[in-house]
């Protein structure tokens, strides 16, 4: 896979403050890549580095092969952009807002067909301070794709939105992928990195701290997960401590909690319990997320 | 970069004509002032030697002018502010657009802004002024497109330094109607104590009222050079100090 954007060893620091330390990274050309960290780990420093709109103090930035501060016109003709917390002028129409940014790149996709799309149709005569959170974000997705951008950068981009709006957010960007597109997106919220990106890396204090699939992340840093069993019968315990790699097996009000590594721990408890025909009436497992990871890797939790 | 600057600017008129407090304030108030005073004053001052002939026919419509220009400029100071703050600035500069359109699109929509103020004013005051008085138009709406200009730079450099939306307006207005009250509008100049006398020289609205003054009365360019350049001067320092200074966030 060709790499899109190229991040080497980048710094930005304002007076005292380091918002970046040290990041590098690489993104491959088709993939959803997400940048996690909590609020303030230099994630959104990080991506307007990478768009441009910010100089480094040091390290090498390469974005579709070009430099993204000298050439910045060129480049901002191929990327899109959704800012964090960004607003339009108040009493600006949703047409308007697509107009202007359709003229201000070379290529342009047909506006009506991206609101279309994006279910703002029906919203393109009213005024941007009347449209809801999710439809402002909906409308900031379609001034991203306006030049038909080979990279699109989004931002927080569902923050203050409810489940049914973020969710329908989700697939919209599925849908950017869908097209051969590259997304870039920074987020807070570990189910959304889990469920949308192919790749992630975390970030706090202005450091990379690892890069690579969410599942790949959790079972690197996370090998440890549980089976949870409720039986009825009698069962010997010893069984479910030859399984390989059980690390414990405790026993209590009926229910047998199995603890162990790896991904063949389950397959494991399940064909010991058929073996031993153990009749089962519950049987659920304890599998750590990419949330665990982040704390384990940065020693706090996501939401502080 | 002219892409998207006419785009920027018609859009902006349009925006700005949806907010009726902002129209009434920037272009409703100056008309109706004007057609007031013509209303009222305007028969007492036909005669020649009549006392107030000087202030009706040459020094009130300078200073309606005059409004119109800083009005102009508050209003370009609060709207900037609130787009810093809302980062709708930010939004733009992350297109190929060039920041200096971004601005260059307001500054547009003042001036086409303050010259429709303007015209509108006289087409609906004239009536009500003495029939003697012939301005001339052409001059004195580029008179006060400069002086907008120049006062435009002042306020780009108090809106680059101004640090949120709420106070840009009052800063504003404090540091441009003082400097209204000395230009020699009200009182000739030479009647000032002479430090206030000085620091009149020093601001950039005398040189504006001594130009716009000298216009409408009929007077030639020739004789309001030095006014020229100081506003010309004024607009190209303000300018590069501000684009020095300017913060987009």
């Amino acid at each position: 896979m060709p790499q899109v954007i190229h991040v080497a060893g980048i710094r930005k620091t304002y007076g005292r403050v380091i918002a970046v330390d040290e990041v590098t990274l690489t993104v491959e050309e088709g993939e959803i890549f997400g940048l996690i960290g909590p609020n303030g780990a230099g994630k959104t420093t990080t991506l307007e580095c990478i768009e441009g709109l910010r100089t480094p103090d040091r390290g090498t930035i390469s974005v579709l092969g070009l430099d993204p501060v000298a050439d910045a016109y060129a480049l901002q003709n191929r990327i899109g952009v959704q800012l964090q917390e960004a607003q339009l002028q108040k009493r600006i129409k949703v047409w308007e807002a697509v107009d202007l940014w359709a003229s201000l790149y070379r290529t342009a996709v047909d506006g009506n067909h991206l609101l279309q799309q994006l279910g703002l149709a029906d919203k393109r005569n009213a005024w941007f301070m009347t449209l809801s959170g999710g439809q402002k974000q909906r409308l900031f997705i379609a001034l991203a794709l306006i030049n038909d951008p080979e990279v699109v950068f989004l931002d927080e981009l569902t923050t203050g939105l409810d489940p049914q709006a973020r969710r329908a957010i989700w697939d919209l960007v599925r849908g950017i992928r869908a097209r051969g597109k590259t997304v870039f997106m920074t987020t807070h919220l570990m189910e959304e990195a889990e469920r949308l990106c192919d790749r992630v890396a975390i970030i706090d204090h202005g450091r990379t701290v690892d890069i690579d699939t969410p599942s790949r992340l959790v079972s690197r840093h996370c090998p440890e997960r549980a089976v949870v069993v409720t039986t009825r019968s009698n069962t010997d315990d010893d069984a479910f401590s030859r399984i390989p790699r059980v690390t414990s097996v405790t026993r209590a009000d009926g229910e047998v909690t199995i603890r162990g590594e790896g991904d063949d721990l389950v397959a494991n408890v399940i064909e010991c319990l058929s073996e031993r025909r153990i009749r089962v009436t519950d049987f659920r497992t304890d599998v750590p997320t990419l949330e665990d990871v982040f704390l384990k890797l940065t020693g706090h939790s996501i939401r502080d | 970069m002219l892409r998207g600057l006419w785009t920027l600017t018609w859009l902006e008129i349009k925006i700005f004509v949806r907010e009726p407090l902002g129209l009434i304030g920037t272009v409703g108030v100056p008309v109706l002032a004007f057609v007031i005073v013509g209303r009222v004053l305007g028969a007492g001052s036909a005669q020649p030697d009549s006392p107030i002939r000087g202030f009706v026919t040459v020094g009130f419509p300078v200073f309606v002018s005059i409004l119109i220009a800083i009005s102009a400029v508050l209003s370009l100071v609060t709207i900037i502010s609130i787009y810093r703050e809302g980062g709708i600035l930010k939004r733009l500069r992350a297109t190929p657009l060039r920041p200096y359109t971004i601005l260059g699109a307001h500054v547009l929509v003042k001036l086409l802004l303050s010259a429709g103020t303007l015209l509108l004013m006289v087409a609906a005051g004239k009536r009500y002024y003495p029939a003697d008085v012939h301005a001339p138009m052409i001059s004195f709406t580029i008179a006060l497109l400069l002086t907008t200009s120049s006062v435009l730079s002042i306020g780009f450099l108090i809106a680059s330094v101004i640090p949120t939306a709420r106070f840009a307006q009052p800063i504003g207005a404090a540091i441009l109607y003082p400097m209204l009250g000395l230009s020699g509008l009200f009182s000739p100049l030479s009647s000032l104590p002479p430090v206030l006398q000085i620091v009149a020289r020093m601001l950039p609205l005398t040189y504006a009222v001594s130009l716009l003054k000298g216009i409408w009365r009929g007077e030639a360019w020739s004789a309001h050079i030095t006014d020229v350049l100081v506003l010309v001067a004024v607009a190209l320092c303000c300018t590069a100090l501000s684009a020095k200074v300017f913060r987009w966030e």
